[in-house]
C-alpha cells in the first residue's frame, strides 16, 4: 500500500511536523508515510492526539479511572468492528478488560447504568433523550462525570470515523 | 414552558443543557482559563459552560474544531458544512443540524440545498458533487460506518481531489464528536413567548 499522494501545496503545507505516529493514523496503516494530503493537515493529527490523551488519560479524570477509560475505549472500538485497536486500549484496561466485550452489561462492577448509556450514545445516539442523563443523575453521577462520560464516547466516535475514512482512502489510492 | 423541537430547521434554536453548568463564580483557575474569562469576556455559552466541566477536553477540542471546519485549503468551507449536516442528520441532532445548514446557505447564498434535505431528507435531489458529499457523509456517520469503495468512487467521480475527501472524512466526523455532546447533554428549545 502506497501514501496518498496529492494534497495541499505551497502556503497551504505545513511544515516541520514530522511525529505522525498518532494512533488514528497508525490504525489505518499510515503510521510511517502518511502522504501529502494528511501532511497537509499535520496540525489536526497531532491535536487528535492530544484530544485522545484528554479523554483517555486526564490529569482530572473525576470518578472514571484511566483502566475504566480505556476498557470503554475498548468497548467502543469494538462496536465500530476495529478489533486491533479494541486489543490496544484493552491492554490499559486492568481489572476492566472484560468490559470490552460488548455481551457484557457492567454488573459486575456495579456499573450496569453507565454502560448501558455508552452503549447507546455510541451506537443509538440519535435515540438519546433526558431520561438517558436523568438515569445517570438518578444512580448517583454527578454532572461532571457525565460530561466526561460524553467527552469519551464523542471523540472515540470521531476518531473511530477518522480511522475508516483514511483506510478507504489508502486503499483507495493505493 | 418551553417546547423541545423535534423537526429539523435552519432557525437556531436555544440550547438548554439537561446538566448543570459550570457555575463561574465556582469555576476553578483551570477551567477559567480554558474559558478564557476576562473581566470584559464574561458571556459564555451555556454548552461551553458545561464542558468546562471536562475541561482538559474542552481545551483541546476547540482549537481542534476550528482547525477542522475553518483552516484554508482543501475543501470549500460551504462543502464541509454539508458533511457535518449529514452527520447531524443522521444522529438526529436538531441543534447542530440548524447551525450548520445556516452556515451553509450563508456561505452558498442559497437555501436550496438544505431547504431540499429538510423537505425531502436524505434522499432528497442534489447535483451529483453534493450527492456524494452527503452520501459518504451519511455512510461514514452510521454505527459502524458503512462507508465503502462505492462512496469513494463516487468523491473522486464527482471530481473531488485528495485534500478535499481528507476534509470531508474530518468534517463529518467531527460531528460524531459533536452531536454526542449537543444532542446527548442538552435539547434544543423554542423559549417561551414573552407575554406582553
Amino acid at each position: 500500500m502506497g501514501p496518498i499522494r496529492g494534497g495541499l501545496r505551497g502556503k497551504e503545507r505545513e511544515s516541520g511536523l514530522t511525529d505522525m505516529n498518532t494512533t488514528a493514523l497508525k490504525s489505518a496503516g499510515l503510521g510511517n508515510a502518511p502522504g501529502d494530503a494528511v501532511e497537509g493537515r499535520a496540525k489536526i493529527f497531532k491535536m487528535t492526539q492530544a484530544a485522545e490523551e484528554a479523554v483517555l488519560r486526564p490529569q482530572d479524570y473525576g470518578r472514571w479511572s484511566h483502566e475504566l477509560r480505556a476498557a470503554f475505549a475498548a468497548r467502543i472500538a469494538l462496536q465500530y468492528d476495529e478489533r486491533a485497536l479494541s486489543d490496544q486500549y484493552a491492554a490499559s484496561a486492568g481489572a476492566f478488560a472484560s468490559l470490552a466485550e460488548p455481551s457484557q452489561d457492567g454488573a459486575d462492577d456495579g456499573l450496569e447504568t453507565v454502560v448501558a448509556f455508552m452503549d447507546k450514545v455510541a451506537t443509538d445516539t440519535r435515540n438519546v433523550t433526558a431520561a438517558d442523563i436523568a438515569g445517570l443523575q438518578a444512580a448517583g453521577i454527578s454532572d461532571a462525570d457525565i460530561v466526561r462520560l460524553c467527552e469519551l464516547n464523542a471523540f472515540l466516535a470521531y476518531q473511530l470515523r477518522v480511522i475508516a475514512g483514511l483506510r478507504l482512502m489508502k486503499d483507495g489510492y493505493a | 414552558m418551553t417546547e423541545v423541537i423535534t423537526k429539523f430547521t435552519r432557525t437556531v434554536p436555544h440550547w438548554q443543557p439537561r446538566v448543570k453548568p459550570v457555575d463561574l463564580k465556582d469555576a476553578s483557575a483551570d477551567q477559567l482559563a480554558a474559558l478564557q474569562v476576562t473581566p470584559s469576556n464574561t458571556k459564555i455559552s451555556e454548552y461551553v459552560l458545561t464542558l468546562a466541566h471536562d475541561v482538559e477536553s474542552l481545551q483541546v477540542r476547540s482549537p481542534l474544531f476550528n482547525a477542522i471546519m475553518y483552516d484554508r485549503g482543501g475543501m470549500s468551507r460551504a462543502e464541509r458544512e454539508l458533511g457535518a449536516l449529514a452527520a447531524s442528520m443522521v444522529n438526529h441532532c436538531i441543534y447542530c443540524a440548524a447551525v450548520h445548514a445556516a452556515r451553509h446557505a450563508d456561505l452558498e447564498k442559497s437555501t436550496d440545498v438544505t431547504d431540499k434535505l429538510f423537505r425531502d431528507g436524505a434522499q432528497a435531489e442534489l447535483d451529483p458533487r453534493d450527492r456524494a458529499i452527503f452520501d459518504f457523509a451519511v455512510a461514514l456517520s452510521e454505527t459502524p460506518s458503512q462507508a465503502g469503495p462505492q462512496h469513494l468512487a463516487a468523491l473522486l467521480k464527482a471530481g473531488l481531489d485528495e485534500a478535499e475527501i481528507l476534509d470531508l472524512i474530518l468534517s463529518s466526523a467531527l460531528f460524531g464528536w459533536a452531536n454526542r455532546l449537543m444532542h446527548v447533554l442538552g435539547e434544543p428549545v423554542r423559549p417561551p413567548k414573552t407575554v406582553g
